[in-house]
């Protein structure tokens, strides 16, 4: 990498703040640096028990019996739990915010109940006095399995005569409920225009089939969870997770308990991605702390987090675009099949609304295949089922450009969705940045710049995620040293505690210091939805701007009463109380907060929203690859990452969130997989062979924001987190095809499948 | 992790003792990073632990002209690269010392454990093997001494009996106009397993070989020693075509596996390449030698 003449990170803005925009320190920052931070594997109590999990050995099987007796006779063991320890959920469907789930399918992969659907599904938990006393006690459970053949992958999957995973699992179809007993539980269509007219109009037609392999979301703390059912009945839980009111409103239902029997307080969180939404063990430990009378703490081992909870969907799509020979698109066609693992709920419906959503085309179709296989249970990964998508459609707009002679940004400029266009799916966009994006790429440095040498090439593509509003709740009080504050029920997994703040300082006239902002239990503060869909800067943060305002508002009329006037003489600037009639009284804010409590009642702020205005997000990737001929390994040159943030409230975290996107699609392209054998044992689940890059993997990512501001957000924020993931495969394998002229149509693209192209591409047979 | 005795023996013929006395319920300690990651994972179980890291004769490192270099089964690499006189006459060492793990391992693994785990994939066996290192053995009847080319048996296993405990390796003293050099391949650049690894060494005589040895990691089940591949060298001119001809050699030798890191077709044409690039690194190192 050569000298750059360019700024490594830019911010193409269009409005100022006083607070928003600017990078003070974070708030949890010492905790952090310092390692006092308390992660859910630092919880501790008095007659605390440690427990641990047996998994199935096998990826399809009935379980015949269960026998835990000479495990209960171990002298240090409290308490064995299985499936049956569960109040049978019957047909009940829960809605856990993505949707109603069958409660069963829940409370089975948390314990299996008959059959075991994926190697790692846990069947039975011990709690004992040590972790190492657990351990042996689980070979002391006697598992009989009758053993079923696996299916693993979607095209199997989805034949005919395919082994069912669930015999009682019928397939929704156009929205429908059908009689078919099928792995495929859901079939959708999204169509808009004529799809057939669109293709006879078109010059050119490219089509191409694809698969992504499963990948795991990576994060680096474990699973945990401390669990206490107290002697009043009421459980309380210590969970790294995404979501403590959906732990809390899981666990209450699969236990048969009201809500309100349930406190979760979130710990620290060592990443998440989506994948520490679901519930694993907490319910687990909850029953084995009723058991045994004590509080019990349970760690997945790294293992445990990759063979026993979700990762994102391995898939297979078939793409069909057709153009005009000047490159307007006329038709486009998706067929998309992804592994929803053991239970429905493939991360499909989103991979549908993002697939083209970046181009403006008459004509498109869509089908959607939701499809169970005996792998983990699936969860959200960063953006997830969008980044599969996008390897496809940027993958054949690439090659479309490239077969009409256009440049590809050029083609993308001149499809690029834009204000008004409706998705295939429904929705018209309103104000996005998708043009202002593809234009922020084709002006970068990095576009034009030479690049010499063999075997190397440049790429690009975008991509696109939606982004969430969904509830959040937020508590503000006013000390009298004239700092406030702040209570969240959103745990901080990019830096929302900051940005956050940041929201309700710019509100109050406060610098981000005077902010002290506080994740908080369920019991502590209203209703907050996970942390996810890039929504807590958002949705918590307008939630802040709200309870902001109620402070400001309070504030107001306090100063009116020691002036003696009425509440609209007051106004609030830049911190400052004054009198609207020029006199000279004034008041900061905090010489009023020194007075809230000779002066009246004490001032607290409060707000609950479910925010409609939610801003998606674009963004695109430059990349330069050198790719030696001779081993097929993928070395990157230079990445540039661009992204619309709308307005970026800590431009800092904006660029850690595009450089971590960047990094995990990078990983994803390159060579994270789920490597199955044929009986469906994950071969690397460990560190050391699912392969995520290191430092020393990586160049620089460069960043560039772009701000196109959100109209439904004061300050116009974009929620950020995801979008970022979605181009890097796209863009990764466009640079490897333009260095060394394969076209590669599978992740990874590791160096065995790239040197197999190049074997292929000079036909080569030894 | 079951609970194990741990004891900490201060002369080789109190760990030979404590060896033969527990047999096969003992495992040797030096730097812990495979035993320590086996017994945590279940892989391995051991009632007794016998930490070796405090007998003088696995921790010295010693140089002399006359009787070459000697490096004590348990020295972390991080004392071979550090090492003046290695890094003079051994650069082939250097590569491997540095190359395995990453920094902080460097400060706990070593080469004595490196050939004892006897993985297939170990990265300090090839360059030992082409280095014509040899290894001595404390065992109740004595020592003796094994080349290492002959030490691992299959993965996992040596050729150390109940009661044998590995001292030393020893390399000759390099030979005039000498080269060697390892390289591996790895998907990533560092933290990995390889795929295939070649470790070889030269001696050169006015544009000729004089001699040459070949050896492969990641390929069969124990580290492969490619005679033929160095021997079709020897006496011939330092040429591409040379070179070529042991690098083919090495890619019919190699006898891999199909699985998560690569496949069989794959395995065979990184040792085409990885042979041909290490040879070329090698006599390099010897021209500079002049």
């Amino acid at each position: 990498m050569s000298e750059q003449s360019y700024e490594p990170n830019m911010v193409l803005s269009t409005k100022e703040f006083d607070v928003v925009g600017k990078r003070p320190l974070r708030h949890d920052g010492v905790d952090k640096v310092t390692g006092r931070a308390i992660y859910g594997a630092d919880v501790s109590m008095a007659g605390l028990m440690h427990g641990a999990v047996l998994r199935s050995p096998h990826a399809h099987a009935r379980i015949k019996s269960i026998d835990t007796s000479k495990a209960e006779a171990h002298p240090e063991v409290r308490a064995v739990v299985t499936s049956t320890d569960f109040v049978d959920p019957g047909d009940k469907a829960v809605d856990l915010g993505e949707g109603l789930t069958r409660l069963s399918y829940i409370r089975n992969n948390v314990l299996a109940l008959d059959k075991v659907l994926y190697r790692g599904h846990a069947v039975a938990a011990v709690a004992a006095a040590s972790l190492h006393d657990a351990l042996e006690a689980l070979k002391l459970i006697e598992v009989e399995y009758d053993l079923l053949p696996p299916v693993l992958t979607a095209p199997d999957a989805m034949k005919e005569d395919a082994p069912l995973l669930h015999e009682n699992l019928r397939m929704t179809e156009f929205g429908r409920p059908t009689d078919k007993v099928s792995n495929v539980s859901d079939h959708f269509r999204h169509e808009k225009g004529d799809i057939e007219q669109g293709f006879a109009e078109a010059d050119l037609i490219v089509e191409r089939e694809f698969d992504t392999s499963t990948v795991h979301q990576g994060y680096i703390e474990p699973h945990n969870t401390t669990a206490l059912w107290n002697n009043d009945d009421r459980i309380h839980i210590w969970t790294s997770t995404q979501g403590p009111f959906t732990i809390r409103d899981t666990t209450a239902a699969i236990l048969d308990k009201p809500v309100s029997q349930v406190r979760v307080t979130p710990t620290e969180i060592g990443g998440g991605f989506g994948g520490k939404i679901p519930v694993y063990i907490d319910p687990v430990a909850a029953l084995l702390s009723n058991k045994s009378g004590h509080p019990v703490k349970i760690v997945m081992s790294r293992a445990e987090v990759l063979e026993g909870t979700g990762p994102t969907p391995g898939s297979h799509l078939k793409i069909k675009m057709g153009v005009k020979s000047d490159g307007t698109m006329m038709a486009a066609q998706a067929w998309l099949a992804y592994e929803a693992g053991a239970y429905p709920g493939a991360m499909v419906v989103p991979g549908g609304m993002c697939v083209f959503a970046a181009y403006d085309i008459p004509n498109v179709t869509i089908d959607g295949y939701d499809v169970v296989v005996n792998k983990p249970s699936t969860a959200a990964y960063r953006a997830p089922g969008a980044t599969n998508a996008a390897f496809a459609t940027e993958s054949v707009v690439n090659e479309i450009a490239e077969k009409l002679g256009i440049d590809p940004l050029d083609l993308r400029l001149k499809n690029a969705s834009k204000e008004g266009t409706r998705r295939a799916d429904g929705p018209k966009f309103p104000r996005i940045g998708c043009l202002e994006v593809i234009e922020a790429m084709k002006n970068h440095p990095h576009y034009s710049a030479p690049l010499e040498g063999p075997n190397r090439g440049r790429g690009v593509a975008v991509g696109f995620w939606f982004n969430a509003g969904l509830p959040s709740a937020c508590n503000i009080a006013v000390n009298p040293d004239g700092t406030i504050t702040l209570v969240e029920g959103s745990p901080d997994i990019g830096g929302t505690r900051t940005s956050v703040a940041m929201q309700a300082a710019e509100v109050l006239g406060l610098p981000a210091e005077k902010v002290s902002p506080s994740v908080v239990d369920t019991d502590s503060v209203g209703f907050t939805a996970v942390t996810g869909g890039s929504r807590v800067t958002f949705s918590t943060g307008l939630a802040a701007i709200e309870a902001a305002r109620d402070v400001r508002e309070q504030m107001i009329q306090r100063a009116a009463k020691i002036w003696g006037v009425e509440s609209d003489g007051v106004e609030f600037r830049k911190g400052v109380f004054h009198l609207k009639n020029g006199t000279e009284n004034r008041m900061t804010f905090s010489e009023l907060a020194a007075q809230i409590a000779t002066t009246g009642d004490p001032i607290v702020g409060r707000a609950g929203v479910n925010p409609p205005g939610v801003g998606g997000s674009f963004s695109g990737n430059i990349v330069d690859v050198e790719v030696d001929p001779e081993t097929g390994k993928v070395t990157i040159l230079r990445f540039t990452a661009f992204q619309d943030a709308g307005k970026a409230i800590h431009p800092s975290y904006v660029e850690g969130q595009m450089q971590g996107g960047s990094v995990q699609g990078i990983g994803w392209a390159l060579n994270e997989e789920y490597f199955m054998n044929a009986e469906g044992k994950m071969m690397n689940s460990s560190l050391l062979d699912y392969r995520m890059p290191t430092s020393l993997d990586l160049p620089m990512i460069d960043t560039v924001i772009i701000e196109v501001a959100n109209p439904g957000h004061p300050f116009g924020a974009r929620g950020v987190g995801e979008a970022n993931i979605v181009p890097p495969p796209a863009a990764l394998a466009n640079a490897i095809n333009n260095a060394v002229g394969v076209a590669m149509n599978r992740l990874p693209m590791n160096p065995v499948a790239v040197m197999g192209a190049i074997w292929e591409k000079n036909g080569a047979t030894d | 992790m079951q609970w194990f005795e741990y004891a900490r023996p201060g002369t080789v013929d109190e760990a030979v003792r404590l060896l033969s006395e527990h047999g096969e319920k003992a495992c040797v300690l030096a730097g812990g990073t495979d035993i320590l990651v086996q017994l945590r994972g279940g892989f391995r179980a051991a009632e007794w632990v016998i930490d070796v890291k405090e007998i003088p004769a696995l921790d010295e490192i010693a140089w002399d002209e006359a009787s070459g270099l000697t490096i004590g089964a348990a020295v972390p690499c991080y004392r071979i690269y550090e090492d003046e006189d290695v890094k003079k006459l051994y650069p082939g060492l250097i590569d491997v010392a540095s190359l395995i793990g990453g920094t902080q391992i460097q400060g706990r693994a070593s080469l004595g454990g490196n050939l004892c785990n006897a993985a297939p994939s170990a990265d300090a066996v090839p360059i030992m093997i082409a280095l014509e290192a040899s290894c001595r053995i404390a065992g109740t009847n004595g020592e003796r001494t094994v080349a290492v080319e002959d030490f691992c048996t299959a993965p996992g296993k040596n050729v150390l009996a109940a009661g044998e405990l590995l001292v030393s390796l020893h390399f000759p003293a390099p030979k005039a106009n000498s080269g060697a050099h390892y390289l591996r391949f790895i998907p990533r650049n560092e933290m990995d397993i390889a795929v295939a690894g070649a470790g070889v060494s030269v001696v050169l005589d006015n544009g000729n070989f004089t001699s040459a040895r070949v050896a492969l990691a990641s390929v069969a089940p124990t580290s492969l020693f490619v005679k033929q591949a160095g021997d079709a060298l020897a006496g011939q001119p330092v040429s591409d075509e040379s070179i070529q001809r042991a690098a083919d050699i090495a890619k019919q030798a190699a006898k891999p596996i199909d699985d998560m890191r690569g496949t069989v077709r794959y395995r065979k044409h990184l040792c085409e390449v990885l042979t041909r690039r290490a040879l070329h690194v090698a006599v390099e190192r010897a021209r500079r030698n002049n």
